[in-house]
């Protein structure tokens, strides 16, 4: 009973601040009603015991790419007013489209309920041992067997690191003032930076 | 009782949010990005709901896969659009004819 009462809740809310996301005026909204799917959806995992993935949900979308959309959304000085123009045109094409969509994905999931296509079995099932929790299940598998995809992961991440430093750096103009030149400020000897004067009184000094 | 339907029908139902939030959302780019976790939210959704229904946690380990490319499509995504707002001033990507395409 809780636990219809729980799936229904997070659904509930997944779906109504998926709707908000899409429909919302202002993109900074958008990006709070997605941290609030988000972490709903972080709740349906947890229901299905699946806590490593929802963990990661909350980590990853909430603490970094939520942030990140966040970040642009504010950094960018944007009219979003003018954003809003083609939004009634639009939207009977994309409700038709969505229209389709649904009932295809429905279509399929319920000729799934009434018994699915038996293509194979499945050989190699990883079940969780009783007694074991999901992370460690699944760092048994990570660190196992799929060893190459964590790695692959890894390698994504890398390259999407390099790409964005890459895309958004901005070499300094030649000669532009108030930059600094490490190289040249850690090569400099006391000989070459100071100097020894023995003025006569009153008079200057010309350095 | 909920089960394995339930689940698919929330994911369906997120999978077509995103894909709607893409068709009427034409101009503003940032939430078009928005609108593709939303489709990658509903592939996880499904992913787990497999694998707890089949006991069978392979479905986790791709779903942490789909995370990760996610997290990436939405860094490269941004800093796209950052260097583009800082060339053009605007983000509507309904005239994005630079390269002709």
């Amino acid at each position: 009973m809780i636990q219809a009462i729980a799936f229904y809740l997070f659904a509930g809310l997944v779906i109504a601040s998926a709707v908000m996301v899409i429909m919302s005026r202002n993109p900074v909204h958008s990006v709070l009603w997605l941290i609030l799917a988000f972490f709903n959806a972080a709740g349906l995992m947890v229901l299905v015991g699946a806590e490593f993935i929802a963990m990661l949900l909350v980590i990853v979308y909430v603490g970094a790419v939520a942030v990140l959309f966040l970040f642009v959304v504010m950094m960018l000085d944007i009219d979003f007013a003018a954003m809003r123009a083609g939004f009634v045109k639009n939207f009977p094409l994309g409700l038709a489209v969505a229209a389709i969509l649904l009932a295809e994905l429905v279509l399929g999931i319920g000729a799934y309920s009434a018994g699915g296509l038996e293509l194979g079995s499945a050989e190699t099932v990883a079940a969780q041992a009783p007694g074991e929790s999901n992370i460690e299940a699944i760092g048994r598998l990570l660190y196992g067997p799929y060893i190459f995809l964590f790695e692959i992961a890894g390698i994504i991440l890398l390259v999407a690191m390099i790409g964005a430093i890459v895309l958004t750096h901005r070499e300094p103009k030649p000669g532009a003032r108030g930059r600094q030149d490490i190289g040249k400020q850690i090569s400099r000897r006391p000989e070459e930076a100071t100097v020894m004067k023995n003025p006569e009184v009153g008079q200057g000094v010309e350095l | 009782m909920i089960g394995i339907e339930h689940y698919l029908v929330v994911g369906a139902i997120l999978f077509v949010l995103g894909v709607l939030g893409i068709f009427i959302n034409r101009k503003n780019v940032i939430v078009i990005l928005m609108s593709v976790e939303l489709i990658l939210l509903a592939v996880n959704i499904n992913l787990v709901a497999f694998s707890a229904f089949m006991d069978n946690l392979i479905g986790q380990v791709f779903a942490m896969l789909v995370l990760t490319v996610a997290a990436a499509e939405a860094a490269i995504g941004l800093a796209i659009l950052v260097i583009y707002y800082r060339g053009r001033g605007t983000i509507a990507v309904d005239d994005v004819n630079r390269m002709k395409g």
